[in-house]
């Protein structure tokens, strides 16, 4: 049962991650590799506002956020928008530039340790059921995280943002037409999918750990779990990131031999048989 | 003879040998004798060159995607290196292994990575180094796991140049095969074969009309890719005597795509000439700031994306047409 809690903890982490993917890859059809590295800034936001400046975590964390997103719209601005038509390869090779530099500016700023974070106390502790015992923190990013899924699907489900959104994906010129300012709702998209990204970055660093190689070490696991469950669909990525998480804490719990070898596998085996995902509503191009 | 009405001489052409190509391949004799004392990264780079032809096989020509390439020659290097420290050190013996070994991969992976997008190819190409990664740093009894596959005893390279200290028998073997490989690999893209990889490329939809079998092709490049790749970490293997479990690392073959892209991709000169530009580069870099050399790694892949898609190779063609006037049926 403890098992099962954690992975779905850990899924949910991935999830709140992935989703931000899963709008820039899935919704604007750009592959970027770089998303790892924009939680890695909002991971060193939260720990830096923490522990130099002295915010409380709770107010650290939609900061991290915050700041996150506005790094992102200014990236968006001046370098990513010139490749919204290029062909994947393209974005594939920008994406790992940037990678290779924000690994190497966290090494200069932060040097290669791990960095610390000390959670406030009514997140610290167990909470125990019989059968079941519950890290606090866990159920915490449980239930924040199912608050975000509900909020994104409304959003791009339900919304006029959404609808503009959906309109400019799938046919920017018309939804040009009709007077919806694409650049507009892509540059909102794009801070909304780093935001996120800045946001699990900083709740991440209590089970994921913080150091300069986070773009590398987890960026397959996110691409894993967009690739699952179907780019630009909130509910897939939602579900595939808990089996993700599930099937990882599992693993490495019962059958530590065989470690992530279980997670590549599932992943190749799944595009194999389902390359748009599992809940793709469309081959990606 | 149907074939009279076409103008085959511009094909004819470009299969003929240029003298700045024959130029350039002095370039390693040149180099041996300016740098003797660095003999160990000259055969570093002529190995990462050939590796980087492989991959330049298939994504430059062929334009499958793939960010996984690291998966054949580490498989290679792990062939070769396990058949050395079992007994057979005969350097060629091992080459073919290798190639064999990788080839063998190769086709059997190009059915998984033909099906798809290119994203999916991405993934599935991801997934299967990661695959074989995982299973190297598993397998410690075999591989030796993060400590690196060691007792590799290599017997002299044809029964009588025995492996120096200097590096001087591995940096001819090296180029010997890269050479040759080069030649070959260059009959094959001015072949029929190659052409209809190009033109599979430029329109996957139109080859199956003029009657390519557009699959069958692809999973030929990529069965050859992936030979080419196992004999350059074969030769990585034998020349080092050590195989590292960053053979299949994510990083080597993101590094190999940074290369190729700056070397100019769908150019057989242009991945040669990339990776001699960036293992310099790196030499160089790395020997002023260690640690913050992959900063300006990335800046340039950035730049590179930016604005000079082309590489290299790109360039050097853009500066002779502007030097040598218009000429015809280039590109």
């Amino acid at each position: 049962m403890t098992v099962l809690f954690d992975g779905v903890a850990s899924g949910m982490l991935l999830f709140l991650i992935s989703v931000g993917l899963s709008v820039t890859l899935g919704l604007m059809n750009f592959v970027n590799l770089a998303h790892g590295a924009f939680a890695m800034v909002g991971g060193y936001l939260c720990v830096s506002l923490l522990n130099r400046v002295g915010v409380p975590f709770l107010a650290a964390l939609p900061l991290a956020a915050v700041l996150t997103a506005l790094a992102g719209v200014v990236l968006e601005r001046t370098l990513y928008r010139r490749l919204y038509t290029a062909t994947h390869l393209d974005q594939v090779l920008f994406s790992i530039g940037l990678v290779f530099m924000s690994i190497a500016s966290a090494q200069f700023l932060f040097g290669a340790q791990q960095q610390p974070l000390t959670l406030p106390d009514f997140l610290r502790g167990q909470i125990s059921l019989p059968g079941l015992d519950m890290g606090a923190y866990r159920l915490f990013l449980i239930l924040l995280s199912l608050v975000i899924a509900f909020g994104l699907q409304r959003l791009v489900g339900g919304t006029r943002f959404g609808a503009e959104l959906r309109a400019s994906v799938d046919n920017p010129r018309a939804a040009r037409g009709v007077g919806i300012n694409v650049e507009r709702v892509f540059t909102l998209t794009f801070a909304l999918g780093t935001a996120l990204a800045g946001l699990g970055g900083a709740l991440g660093v209590e089970m994921l750990g913080l150091d300069p190689s986070f773009p590398v070490k987890y960026i397959v696991y996110f691409l894993i779990v967009v690739a699952v469950g179907g780019s630009g669909n909130i509910t897939g990525s939602l579900v595939a990131s808990l089996i993700l998480g599930v099937l990882d804490v599992a693993g490495k719990y019962y059958v530590p031999q065989i470690g992530a070898f279980v997670i590549y596998a599932v992943m190749v085996v799944m595009l194999i048989f389902r390359p748009q995902g599992l809940f793709g509503r469309r081959a990606a191009r | 003879m149907s074939l009279a009405t076409f103008d085959l001489s511009p094909l004819r052409r470009a299969d003929r040998w240029h003298p700045a190509e024959l130029a350039f391949w002095l370039l390693p004799v040149a180099a041996y004798l300016v740098f003797p004392d660095n003999l160990v990264l000259l055969t570093q780079i002529a190995i990462t060159a050939l590796f980087c032809l492989s991959l330049d096989l298939i994504l430059g020509y062929a334009g499958i995607v793939s960010l996984g390439h690291a998966a054949f020659f580490g498989f290679g290097a792990y062939a070769a290196g396990l058949l050395a420290a079992n007994g057979i050190g005969d350097p060629l013996a091992g080459l073919a292994v290798a190639a064999l070994a990788s080839a063998a991969l190769g086709f059997v992976t190009s059915f998984l990575v033909l099906r798809g997008s290119d994203l999916t190819r991405l993934m599935v190409t991801l997934g299967i180094a990661m695959m074989l990664y995982e299973v190297a740093n598993k397998l410690t009894d075999l591989t030796g796991g993060v400590d690196g596959l060691q007792g590799i005893e290599m017997t002299p390279l044809l029964g009588r140049f025995s492996f120096d200290l200097y590096g001087k028998t591995a940096y001819w073997y090296a180029v010997a095969v890269l050479f040759l490989l080069f030649w070959a690999a260059r009959r094959l893209v001015h072949s029929p074969f190659g052409l209809s990889l190009k033109g599979i490329r430029l329109n996957v939809a139109r080859m199956p009309a003029i009657g390519a079998p557009v699959n069958a092709r692809l999973s030929a490049i990529y069965t050859i890719g992936a030979a080419y790749a196992g004999i350059a970490g074969a030769l990585l293997a034998q020349t080092t005597q050590f195989v590292a479990l960053d053979v299949l690392s994510f990083n080597r073959s993101a590094e190999l795509m940074l290369i190729l892209v700056l070397g100019g991709s769908g150019s057989l000169y242009g991945a040669v000439i990339g990776t001699i530009v960036f293992m310099s580069a790196h030499h160089v870099l790395s020997d002023m700031n260690p640690e913050y050399w992959q900063f300006w790694l990335g800046a340039l892949l950035v730049l590179v994306v930016l604005f000079a898609r082309d590489g290299v190779m790109g360039s050097v063609r853009r500066l002779s047409h502007a030097a040598g006037g218009r000429r015809k049926g280039e590109r």
